[in-house]
């Protein structure tokens, strides 16, 4: 299994995702940079880190979809091809289209970084298999601008097609308002597409990867890939 | 030259955490009187054709593709000056 990591100017978590998928997991990992056109041969998952893209300029996420690469990436999605886009990974992901929603400031307008507890609502994509539905995840977010937003029928087509992945939960696993730390609509914390190939979170998994971090939670959601 | 001005606001139904804590600071300076602060923001864009037509549909084109994020945000535009 062959990863590539998508560097951006402002990408902050580039670095800790290659060290995750090269020293945790042990698979072979390089960069590609945002002025790339193609995704190169035989990489098989492709990671949209966190950071600032482009200084968050317009809105977070927006500059970042004019890349060539992602014109690239969003080929490699449409060929069936596994995406995770983390944080500003995610923001960018929707600004591209590739997952429906959009991001709003969290409704405390403030930068919030703390642990959260979430709760994996469905293992049919690439990066949950290894899960269990109902499974909670302690996983650091950080980030101003992660209140998920959608329009009911938006979260009707996300909730029949079963592309809620993940929701901001209590330590039981238990959904509610209290454990939503950013306003976002659902609780919502991750979508997919209706394929499955590609998914966005605002949570760090690469942050919560190894004991040393003080969570190994958020591996799993790097490990269901290769089990692919 | 033209001078467009390009106003982007959130789309109503849309939470505006902004227009709202800045709502609540005018209701303690003692502004009772005003009911909604909306934030949004200004672009402007400075065109060298004259042509108003020409100018109105790239600007629309613009924003679809670019400026502005439809399931959150509208806006609206008005040409302010042209000069030879």
């Amino acid at each position: 299994m062959s990863f590539a990591v998508v560097v951006f100017p402002g990408s902050n978590c580039d670095r800790d995702c290659f060290h995750v998928v090269e020293q945790v997991l042990g698979q072979p990992v390089q960069y590609v940079w945002h002025r790339d056109t193609e995704i190169p041969e035989g990489i098989d998952c492709v990671i949209v880190p966190g950071g600032f893209s482009y200084g968050d300029y317009l809105r977070s996420g927006a500059v970042a979809k004019m890349s060539p690469i992602m014109d690239a990436v969003a080929r490699f999605a449409r060929g069936g091809g596994k995406v995770l886009g983390i944080c500003n990974g995610f923001q960018i992901l929707l600004e591209s289209g590739l997952l429906p929603g959009a991001m709003l400031r969290n409704t405390s307008l403030k930068f919030i970084c703390k642990p959260v507890y979430l709760r994996c609502d469905t293992r049919r994509t690439a990066f949950t298999s290894a899960l269990s539905e109902g499974q909670v995840l302690q996983i650091p977010i950080a980030h101003a601008e992660g209140n998920y937003f959608i329009d009911d029928d938006g979260l009707k087509r996300l909730q029949d097609n079963a592309q809620i992945v993940f929701q901001y939960a209590n330590a039981k696993g238990e959904v509610t308002v209290g454990a939503n730390p950013n306003g976002s609509v659902h609780n919502i914390a991750g979508i997919c597409n209706e394929a499955g190939n590609v998914v966005g979170m605002m949570p760090h998994p690469e942050r919560a990867a190894e004991g040393v971090l003080g969570s190994r939670d958020g591996l799993a959601i790097f490990e269901s890939v290769l089990g692919q | 030259m033209a001078t467009v001005r390009i106003l982007i606001r959130n789309r109503k139904g849309v939470f505006d955490p902004e227009g709202k804590v800045i709502h609540g600071g005018l209701k303690r300076l003692g502004y009772q009187e005003v009911s909604a602060a909306r934030v949004g923001k200004v672009i402007d864009l400075v065109f060298e054709d004259e042509d108003e037509t020409i100018i109105a549909e790239k600007v629309e084109a613009m924003c679809k593709a670019f400026l502005v994020n439809p399931v959150i945000e509208d806006y609206s535009y008005e040409i302010l000056s042209t000069e030879g």
